[in-house]
């Protein structure tokens, strides 16, 4: 039988790893592609040629391991959390890839775009805070 | 221009029906409870083994290959911050495709969403 402490626990352990994981590796991804070049050509076999070297990239494995980490969190809360709570949860990472994008990789951030990412934090913490069910039991 | 908005709605739709795919696959697995590395695996391996798991990885693959072509092209502190479009995907899909009364508060807050994807858009400089 799984206490209520206990599950807890571990939603909050987890939900605290997505947080951390899915940001750095979204920062680390940026990164590498960056290194990468941008892609300019759409065909399949520019495409191939691209994504075969960004693969070749340690730092695009090191966000490919950051994002896993935060898949596996993910989707094991999903196995017994809602998603509709476990979805607001990412809200503030919206925030968090702002900050690093700013602080890690030196990135212009208007003051526009501050204000629109701390609007975006607020309608997905809102949203989070609606009814999760809004269908009707048969 | 057309083509961020292109990837945009990859990465939006995609990431968005994957993950909801994924949740399904999961309740169908039930509650984890051991987190030794040993069991873990064979939850995973128990999830390879549900139709909807592959859907989803599918789905979630091609939204993650449209995000790549994003980064290369943009700055990770806007391309991050415009994929939340997807909980406005989320509540019209809910609403066109499944028939979900979307609460107004839900509404509300899908429309801050909205302004604020709009503002980062226009603070792209």
């Amino acid at each position: 039988m799984t206490s209520s402490a206990g599950l807890h626990f571990k939603t909050y352990a987890l939900i605290f790893i997505m947080v951390i994981f899915g940001p750095l590796g979204d920062v680390l991804l940026s990164k590498g592609m960056k290194d990468v070049g941008a892609i300019t050509s759409f065909r399949p076999a520019d495409l191939a040629h691209v994504f075969s070297t960004a693969f070749t990239s340690v730092t695009i494995w090191l966000g490919v391991g950051s994002l896993l980490t935060f898949f596996v969190a993910y989707t094991l809360v999903l196995s017994w959390a809602d998603y509709s709570y476990v979805q607001p949860a990412s809200a503030i990472a919206y925030g968090i890839v702002a900050l690093l994008g700013y602080f890690v990789l030196g990135e212009a951030v208007t003051p526009t775009r501050w204000i629109g990412v701390l609007i975006i934090c607020l309608g997905v913490l809102i949203v989070g805070h609606t009814p999760p069910r809004t269908t009707e039991h048969r | 221009m057309v083509l961020e908005i292109t990837l945009l709605l990859l990465i939006v739709i995609l990431g968005t029906v994957g993950e909801l795919f994924l949740a399904r696959a999961m309740k169908t697995i039930g509650e984890v409870h051991d987190f030794r590395p040993r069991a873990l695996l064979h939850v995973f391996w128990r999830a390879l083994g549900v139709g909807w798991m592959w859907v989803a990885l599918l789905m979630m693959t091609a939204a993650f290959f449209s995000l790549l072509a994003m980064l290369s092209l943009e700055n990770v502190s806007f391309v991050v911050p415009v994929t939340a479009l997807s909980y406005a995907a989320g509540a019209l899909g809910g609403k066109v495709f499944l028939g979900e009364r979307v609460a107004p508060l839900r509404w509300a807050g899908v429309l801050l969403v909205c302004i604020g994807v709009t503002l980062v858009w226009i603070g792209k400089g």
